[in-house]
């Protein structure tokens, strides 16, 4: 069958059956590799892609349900301008370790400021609460997004 | 020596490392690999192109222990086979330190998820199809030893001595003596373990997921019966290793290069699920450890110390992770009289190895606990009574070594007290009552810098190369692998520093065993402290012979420092390590006493690694390696279920920490330039972990009234079992 999407802004049309998984169809067929597999059973993170303005696991979502909607890659992400401001913010305090966790982290943000551009600590936690890190222990990452919500004042 | 604190800066909103009074060396650079993994272009095993190759998956035992009788296999169709121990050229065996694990099941399956054989063919989902269902493997039950207390087959064992612990008994006020228990503990990086090999030109070249390029060629070469030339190993970017891509990608390895042999030609890729990780990959060894404490005056005079880990069913890394659990087993304490033995028995489960610490949180969980609960019965106050013990400078080790370097434990821990408040908190908190309870705890702990005993001069050798080019940049070859800890950064900042170069003319890549010499494996906090002082000292040797235009190679090989005293293997005597990093953690919680989940309020902690090449680096080693050892004594737990499989195999069921199950980790680093590692730089890998879950206990210890704990994890489960119960004692 035929879905068609938007896929980091380009319409997309895939031919395929509409219960494959979106993850794989974004690793293997689009070669959108940013988008990793930590589990494929929606419980790391790793997978997140932005479906219509809301942060996803891409292991747990068909295609069949993507159909009419938006989706963002970190892929997507990186061409714009809050993207810069959260890639200077992570770098200064060295927040990426083994960066397996990283893409998907970098999308949380993005959904958690969308809605929410000056968060508190507690806030943040629970924003990325979703995404798994094994490495940095969170709080580099933490720091990382209350630096973007300064820097980035007005992005959001 | 100089000690500032990083704590406060650490709080503010804008950070400027800038203005804080530090070393050159130590000041943040943007990581190496930052960009790339920033914006998901980084290249993992899992990254790479798949047209042309093909996908294994195995058919795993299902059995603890059993003799095969027949496997049956139907006619595979067109492009797929199947691999198995018959398929192996060399010796049927992994080579890690002994060489008693089979790449493939031979005649016995020795635990549930042995791998049996491998279907290889083009499409993932057939080969995998076949594997669950057409493949049948009929079985001869043998007698399964599924627990630690059952077993008695011993793969490795070691005692030592230190004064006489005898006559220390004999003449003793008191003997206090307590029996400890630590469970499994899932390594859990983000990036299952994979790996791609292909056979070509009687060559076969494997990259992917791994710490140590070296260990994976020699144990590769050796199953294959190659010649170390025909065998070429290549890092790829690595999410996460944490001990568990030390010993696991050998052998996985070994299994996917014998089936690249089979392929003809086309590369074959195994990448593990996540659910065929957790249950078949190695963990950190269950163990139960007796102590026996002779006290004389008021102090420890003597430790009778009795350790049994938990191998699994094949030694792996034993030997050398109980080595350091050891050695580590009477902490940071100065006891003139031990003796200490320890063993590792061998069970039908999964094989467990290495984890960050390495054998020694096990030791310094029980040693800390047992002296907490001895300064209880003494009424005194934990941590004066465990600071009195300390050892200092110039001090004997266990193994009768010395420490010959400054030991910072009493300033760590005054610093701790104070941005913990912990004299005030644990006044405070003394015998809460409610429903909901807190508590205080901190623990105290030091790890052994590189590899354990005469490793690094006997059996590591570790030489590093720079190669100068003609334009003026300079290549760091050297085989340790960056697998998030920072590794290429520092090696880069280090030579850039070294030769008064820009960053960007010092060039770093994944290692490759084609173009890098052996400097060892990336494990043991040795990377800086041992290879970084390799590569400062061969920097300097090339600034110093500088040719404009030239092109140069510069090589360096170790030598053990003059002031160690040798150690020997079979006495367990001498310097079982040249420097040693210090760390202090308090831990606070609350728990509630009606359902038993508690939360962890705050957590300080100060730590010695010598000059920290890199602050940001350093931080994030620490901030991460508490929240593992958190993970580890209140969340990571797998039940045994009476078959000696593996249920909890997900990250739903094996519950690691996320970021809103803590608060805000406070660290401050306690700088004190130590005299091994380059610019004064020890170990800090594995150090944050190792005595945090001690932290824990004694937190909860204090929450639960007194209530003496001898056993991580500790769960909610374990808080309602504990306050069913009278507090034993008295409680300072
Ligand atoms: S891979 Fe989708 S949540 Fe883990
Ligand atoms: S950086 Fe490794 S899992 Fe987050």
């Amino acid at each position: 069958m035929l879905i068609r999407f938007t896929l980091n802004g380009e319409d997309t049309v895939y031919e395929g059956s509409a219960s494959d998984r979106l993850l794989d169809v974004l690793r293997n067929k689009y070669r959108l590799c940013g988008v990793k597999c930590g589990c494929g059973e929606g419980e790391c993170g790793a997978c997140c892609v932005i479906l219509d303005g809301r942060l996803a696991n891409s292991c747990l979502a068909a295609m069949g349900r993507v159909e009419g909607l938006d989706v963002v890659t970190i892929e997507g992400y990186r061409t714009t301008e809050r993207f810069k401001v959260l890639d200077r913010a992570f770098a200064s305090v060295a927040a990426v370790q083994c960066g397996y966790c990283t893409p998907g982290i970098v999308l949380a943000s993005e959904c958690l400021l969308a809605v929410n551009p000056h968060p508190t600590r507690e806030e943040i936690r629970l924003g990325i609460s979703g995404n798994l890190c094994r490495c940095t222990g969170y709080n580099a990452i933490v720091r990382a997004i209350e630096i973007a919500a300064w820097e980035g004042d007005g992005l959001w | 020596m100089f000690a500032y604190s990083l704590y406060c800066e650490r709080q503010n909103k804008r950070i400027d490392w800038w203005m804080i009074d530090m070393k050159e060396i130590s000041r943040p650079v943007i990581k190496e690999d930052h960009s790339s993994k920033f914006d998901g272009s980084a290249v993992y095993v899992g990254d790479w192109p798949t047209d042309g190759m093909l996908f294994g998956y195995f058919v795993r035992s299902t059995r603890a222990h059993a003799r095969i009788r027949s496997i049956s296999a139907p006619n595979l169709r067109e492009g797929y086979f199947t691999v198995d121990h018959r398929d192996v050229p060399g010796q049927n065996c992994v080579h890690i330190i002994l060489d008693d694990m089979p790449v493939f099941a031979g005649d016995t399956v020795e635990y549930i998820g042995e791998p049996i054989l491998m279907v290889v063919g083009p499409d993932e989902c057939v080969v995998r199809r076949i594997a669950a269902s057409e493949i049948a493997v009929e079985y001869d039950d043998l007698p399964a030893v599924l627990n630690i207390n059952d077993s008695v087959e011993e793969l490795c064992a070691y005692r030592f001595d230190k004064g006489d612990a005898d006559s220390a008994f004999k003449h003793a006020d008191m003997v206090f003596e307590e029996r400890f228990e630590t469970g499994p503990q899932e390594q859990a990086y983000l990036e299952t373990q994979g790996i791609i090999a292909e056979f070509r030109d009687g060559r076969v070249t494997l990259h992917g997921s791994m710490q140590c390029p070296y260990y994976v060629h020699e144990a590769v070469a050796r199953a294959l019966n190659f010649e170390p030339e025909r065998v070429r190993v290549v890092q790829d970017v690595t999410g996460g290793g944490f001990g568990g891509k030390e010993d696991y990608p050998s052998i996985l390895a070994c299994q996917v290069s014998v089936a690249a042999i089979k392929a003809g030609g086309k590369p074959v890729r195994v990448i593990l699920s996540r659910r065929e990780d957790m249950s078949v990959t190695t963990k950190r060894h269950p163990s139960i450890s007796r102590y026996r404490v002779s006290v004389k005056d008021g102090r420890v005079t003597g430790m009778d110390i009795d350790v049994v880990f938990d191998g699994g069913a094949y030694t792996t890394l034993s030997p050398a992770v109980l080595q350091r659990g050891l050695i580590a087993a009477s902490a940071v304490y100065d006891i003139p009289n031990l003796k200490v033995r320890g063993r590792v028995v061998r069970t039908n489960t999964p094989p467990n190895g290495a984890f960050r610490g390495f054998g020694a949180p096990q030791t310094i969980f029980a040693a800390e606990m047992i002296m907490s609960h001895i300064a209880r019965s003494l009424w005194e106050e934990p941590t004066a009574f465990k600071l009195r013990h300390a050892v200092s400078q110039g001090d004997k080790t266990s193994t009768g070594g010395r420490f010959h370097f400054p030991v910072p434990i009493s300033e760590m821990m005054r610093d701790v007290s104070v941005m913990s408040q912990y004299h005030k908190k644990r006044d405070l908190y003394e015998n809460g009552c409610g429903r909901f309870r807190r508590g205080i705890g901190m623990s105290m702990w030091l790890h052994g810098v590189g590899f354990t005993g005469s490793g690094e001069r006997d059996i590591i050798k570790a030489r590093v190369c720079l190669h100068k080019y003609p334009d003026g940049r300079v290549e760091v070859l050297a085989s340790n692998t960056d697998i998030g800890q920072g590794v290429k950064t520092a090696f880069r900042k280090i030579a850039a520093n070294e030769l008064l170069l820009p960053q960007d003319m010092i060039i770093i890549q994944a290692p490759d065993t084609d173009r890098v010499p052996d400097s060892g494996p990336t494990v043991a906090s040795r990377s800086v402290a041992i290879v970084g002082e390799l590569i400062r000292s061969a920097s300097r040797r090339l600034r110093e012979d500088w040719r404009d235009g030239a092109d140069q190679v510069v090589e360096e090989q170790y030598a053990e420092p003059d002031f160690i005293i040798p150690f020997s293997l079979d006495k367990f005597s001498g310097d079982a390590y040249p420097a040693y990093s210090w760390g202090v953690c308090a831990v606070e919680l609350q728990v509630d006493s009606l359902t038993g989940v508690s939360e962890v309020v705050g957590v300080w902690a100060s730590f010695d690694v010598g000059t920290p090449i890199d602050i940001n680096i350093v931080m994030g080693q620490m901030e991460g390696g508490i929240l593992q050892g958190l993970g580890y004594a209140f969340m990571e737990r797998i039940p045994p279920d009476g078959h000696g499989r593996i249920l909890n195999d997900n990250f739903a069921d094996y519950a690691i920490p996320t970021a809103s199950d803590v608060p805000n980790i406070q660290v401050k680093i306690h700088e004190m330039e130590s005299s091994v590692g380059p610019y004064g730089a020890k170990g800090a890998g594995e150090l944050p972990l190792v005595g945090v879950p001690a932290a824990y206990i004694e937190a909860m210890e204090h929450a639960l009234g007194g209530r003496r704990i001898n056993h991580i994890p500790f769960g909610a489960s374990d808080v309602l079992d504990a306050l069913s119960k009278a507090p034993q004692m008295e409680v300072m």
